[in-house]
């Protein structure tokens, strides 16, 4: 037995080690991949002649985006912008106050087995469809108007916060809760002493972040009747009138972004 | 800490100081005050019979709902395959187009954080300021209906959920890595390539994963804009009130979402 012919020949070559460690799977991903894509291109029938067509019409859209026209519509458009500003308070205010009792319910460590069964039922219930769908059906139920639309977002609101609020009530330290409950405290007592500190700062930015969603969702119900400015950006767009859509995205977009930069300063503040 | 004096003069613990619980009041107050203004300007023109009426309503809705039309099921797998296809490619697309911008975007990556990072950053935060059914109502006038309008709405909406991930995911990377291999003389792209991308890999591909199944949900209904797929059959058959079809809409457009979220657990389960 020869000292070289022992060692094994020291690789003189390296490379990076793939995500998907196994050969055949990460081929038979990439195959899969590519044949769905041949398949999946040649089911989407694209009308070209129209795509461009359509082109033109997009180059217009733009043209709208860099002088949108805020004034000849401003009448429908702050009635829109009402709406849908009106119906984020409402809701979100309404969600939060109802998540918030839901939440406790569905915490396994501070609820009964029975309720923790039915608030999460209710919860995965609000969660199950999209807010347009639900705002479908509540259209029709309630009729045309932003009250629909204020109920939609209510009840998103519950299913988004109430099960974000119970999984965050759960994840609490327990000692905390056992300590507070060793002074003899009440179940109220428990939930203001030892649950409420714990998950508060959370609450408070979940709670800020909802209302940027809800903001936007009131843009989307709109289009099924349930109120908002969506109702009067489909109206500007059936006219073609793309300068106004635009003005109408472009104040979507920026209360949006003041939403998103005033909720951050909040969270800092809080957390 | 804030103590409060009783009336045997005692000291008793409290949670707040007396400003704090001012301040508190006048903030639950200013609130209150603005939900109930809002209200009140929000209901101006509700008509309180329609809504007084809203459970006769229901139950005539749910029962004309029942029982589901079963047979309508084979018409609903072309519709299926479209949504499943606007979800993928349209995921697919936003993947290339979204790639390029998060690394503009973050701040140690961009080329230029004064000129370049604020056309990112905007970029990022227009598209997901808006919906992508509000995208597909774009597109759809623009483009025409069907389902390349939903591929290009998903695809428009998903560029700043994955941007915005992915470059806080880079902005989060170990830069000793990147050093490191900087130092062996390798050149911007094989740091790039060598350094950056085997970190933010795993982000990468769980990011990708959850747009994926999101974007499942979201074009489940784009066909009520007119963009193709399930929403597409929902829309026509609630036009008709051919409320049966709708409810086997519904379960279908609930299996699906179901069997995507199973797999995208599935999946990233497997990567992280």
């Amino acid at each position: 037995m020869s000292a070289g012919a022992a060692t094994p020949a020291y690789p003189r070559r390296w490379s990076r080690p793939p995500l998907i460690p196994d050969a055949r799977l990460r081929w038979a991903i990439v195959l899969g991949a590519i044949l769905y894509l041949i398949v999946g291109t040649g089911t989407v029938d694209v009308n070209w002649a129209r795509v461009s067509e359509g082109l033109v019409r997009g180059g217009r859209f733009l043209a709208g985006f860099l002088a949108p026209d805020f004034t000849s519509r401003w009448s429908d458009i702050s009635t829109g912008m009402i709406e849908s500003l009106t119906m984020t308070v409402t809701a979100t205010v309404a969600g939060i106050a109802l998540s918030v009792p839901f939440g406790l319910g569905a915490a396994r460590n501070i609820a009964p087995a029975w309720l923790y069964v039915v608030c999460r039922a209710v919860i995965a219930f609000a969660r199950t469809f999209q807010e347009i769908i639900i705002a479908i059906f509540f259209v029709a139920m309630f009729g045309f108007g932003p009250f629909a639309g204020f109920l939609t977002l209510s009840l998103s609101t519950i299913g988004f916060l109430g099960k974000l609020l119970a999984d965050d009530i759960e994840e609490a330290d327990p000692a905390q809760l056992e300590a507070v409950r060793a002074t003899g405290a009440s179940w109220w007592q428990v939930v203001a002493y030892a649950v409420s500190p714990q998950v508060m700062p959370r609450l408070v930015g979940l709670s800020l972040y909802r209302f940027d969603i809800n903001f936007r969702e009131s843009a989307v119900v709109g289009i099924v009747g349930a109120g908002g400015i969506g109702a009067t950006l489909n109206t500007a767009l059936d006219r073609y009138e793309y300068d106004s859509a635009a003005a109408i995205l472009l104040l979507i977009i920026g209360i949006v972004m003041v939403c998103e930069y005033s909720s951050g300063f909040i969270r800092r503040r809080v957390q | 800490m804030p103590v409060t004096q009783q009336s045997d003069g005692r000291l008793a613990w409290r949670h707040l100081t007396p400003g704090e619980s001012l301040a508190r009041f006048a903030g639950w107050f200013a609130l209150i005050a603005l939900t109930v203004f809002c209200w009140r300007v929000m209901t101006a023109d509700t008509i309180w019979a329609f809504v007084a009426s809203a459970p006769a309503q229901a139950a005539d809705i749910f029962g004309r709902m029942m029982p589901p039309r079963w047979d309508y099921a084979g018409r609903l797998w072309r519709p299926l395959w479209d949504t499943i296809n606007i979800a993928t490619m349209g995921t697919l697309l936003a993947i290339v187009l979204a790639t390029p911008v998060a690394f503009l975007a973050a701040r140690n990556t961009t080329p230029s954080a004064v000129l370049v990072r604020p056309v990112a950053l905007f970029i990022i935060v227009a598209s997901r300021s808006i919906n992508a059914l509000i995208w597909g109502l774009l597109l759809v006038a623009i483009l025409g209906p069907g389902v390349f309008a939903g591929i290009i709405a998903i695809a428009l909406r998903s560029i700043g959920f994955i941007g915005k991930l992915l470059y806080e995911a880079i902005e989060e990377i170990d830069e000793r890595q990147v050093e490191a291999i900087r130092a062996t003389g390798a050149s911007p792209a094989q740091v790039m390539i060598y350094g950056i991308v085997p970190q933010i890999m795993p982000a990468f591909a769980s990011i990708n994963v959850f747009r994926w199944d999101i974007n499942i949900r979201e074009s489940t209904v784009l066909g009520l804009v007119g963009a193709g797929g399930l929403g597409l059959a929902l829309e026509s058959s609630l036009n008709v009130l051919a409320w049966p079809q709708v409810t086997l809409i519904l379960l279908m457009i609930f299996a699906t979402v179901i069997v995507s979220e199973l797999i995208a657990a599935k999946i990233r389960k497997a990567i992280i």
